[in-house]
């Protein structure tokens, strides 16, 4: 396992209090080693690229990051919140797009959305509104009441980075944001998911592209 | 809407879209019956035998829907849908073992006037036989949402719900079959251990539900 290498593409606030901070950090899988040695820090309202080829970990981070997976070892800081010790303070401050979606297949679009957004507790005259707004954002509406099933896996990708911003969060993390989405829903997704208002970003992705391109900072794995 | 009656829903939603588990466990027991009713080459039971034939039916057509109960949940991101929303993850326990109870009743109310038909003299034992079953019941999807919780992290699943479930459910195979033997005496209910039955099942759903209670939060962990 390599080392990390962090390429720094902007000028950091360092005096900010640092939405993500690793230092040291490690994950196994039995015998095999996913992460070893990421240091990182982020600040708030910053944009990170993970890169790197398959089987390189970076979904493994983004798992760790999100709360869902412990470290092995090493330091690991999110929005102020030390993992795996306080999880519990982390959870609804985050919008977690998966490699594979979280979404009940045989929900409706809208339905998994309110479905979520009870799960986090959003004011229900509040929920409809929300959900209908981001439907159109993403071009969604038309299939709004179609079992998820019935979705090919670019829709299917729409409405789960609907699911993922759905409850406002401060941290986004994604991986692989643009998998299975056409150009013109790259376009309609990209203001849902950017870095912006103090919203801190890390997106994996295989390769360069978009998303380095708008990304503060490039962490190249493997 | 409350995350509870969210969760709750949304099962009865799939269930109700899909019919994957009721109609699966109906048939499963009427099936059952029809093979007592030749295999035993009886046309009336009463007593021990009657519950001794109703209740294991109902309880192994139940694990037809324990093996499925988490399928959505590992299969479409159900558990990190819950883990990443700030709620308590107990809700997640307190929701399935809310739906096991209502596909239970469902079942016994197809289930048990076809037993009744098939086998019973008299249904006058029936009504208090009720409140047993709708006790075993609590205790049997107490039991059988935290088994299948286990088993779905295990790459064992299928065997091991039913491994480790059945041994756990013999006090509440004992004490329901101990009260369907008196409630379907030939000679009309008989109530004189009607108490004891009730208070042990009471006392078993009571364990369980605090055990599920107890460790949900801690098995939903990485």
């Amino acid at each position: 396992m390599e080392r990390t290498v962090v390429e720094p593409t902007r000028e950091a606030n360092r005096a900010l209090k640092p939405a993500i901070e690793l230092a040291g950090l490690r994950r196994d899988f039995g015998d095999r080693t996913a992460l070893d040695g990421i240091d990182l820090r982020v600040d708030p309202g910053g944009s990170v690229a993970v890169l790197g080829p398959n089987g390189s970990g970076k979904s493994t981070l983004l798992r760790i990051l999100a709360g869902l997976l412990r470290p092995t070892s090493g330091q690991v800081s999110v929005l102020g919140c030390s993992l795996p010790k306080e999880t519990h303070l982390l959870r609804g401050r985050i919008g977690y797009l998966g490699h594979e979606p979280i979404l009940y297949r045989d929900l409706t679009p809208r339905e998994n959305l309110e479905l979520a957004a009870a799960l986090h507790g959003l004011e229900s005259e509040a929920i409809s509104p929300r959900i209908a707004a981001l439907f159109d954002a993403v071009g969604m509406s038309p299939r709004a009441d179609d079992r998820v099933a019935e979705l090919s896996a670019g829709m299917k990708q729409r409405i789960d980075i609907c699911r993922a911003v759905l409850h406002e969060p401060e941290l986004l993390l994604l991986d692989e944001p643009d998998a299975h989405l056409d150009p013109e829903a790259r376009r309609r997704i990209a203001p849902l998911i950017a870095a912006e208002n103090g919203r801190t970003r890390v997106a994996v992705s295989h390769d360069r592209g978009p998303a380095t391109e708008e990304a503060d900072f490039v962490l190249e794995l493997g | 809407m409350t995350p509870f009656t969210a969760l709750l829903r949304k099962d009865l939603t799939v269930e109700l879209r899909t019919f994957r588990s009721l109609p699966a466990m109906a048939l499963f027991a009427v099936t059952a019956f029809v093979i007592f009713r030749f295999g035993l080459d009886r046309t009336s039971l009463n007593g021990e035998l009657a519950a001794g034939v109703l209740v294991p039916t109902l309880l192994f057509a139940a694990l037809l829907a324990i093996n499925r109960l988490f399928v959505a949940e590992r299969e479409e991101g159900g558990f990190d849908l819950v883990r990443l929303a700030p709620v308590d993850r107990t809700v997640l326990f307190a929701a399935k073992a809310s739906a096991l109870v209502i596909y239970l009743v469902a079942l016994e109310l197809v289930a048990v006037p076809i037993f009744a038909l098939f086998f019973l003299d008299s249904a006058s034992g029936l009504l208090p036989f009720a409140l047993i079953l709708l006790l075993a019941d609590i205790g049997l999807a107490a039991t059988g949402t935290l088994i299948s919780t286990i088993a779905t992290m295990s790459s064992a699943r299928d065997l091991l719900a039913p491994l480790i479930l059945l041994p756990l459910l013999v006090p509440l195979v004992i004490a329901a079959a101990g009260a369907g033997e008196h409630l379907l005496a030939a000679g009309g209910p008989d109530y004189g251990r009607f108490g004891t039955w009730l208070g042990l099942l009471g006392l078993y759903d009571l364990i369980f539900l605090l055990v599920g209670y107890a460790t949900f939060d801690f098995l939903l962990d990485d």
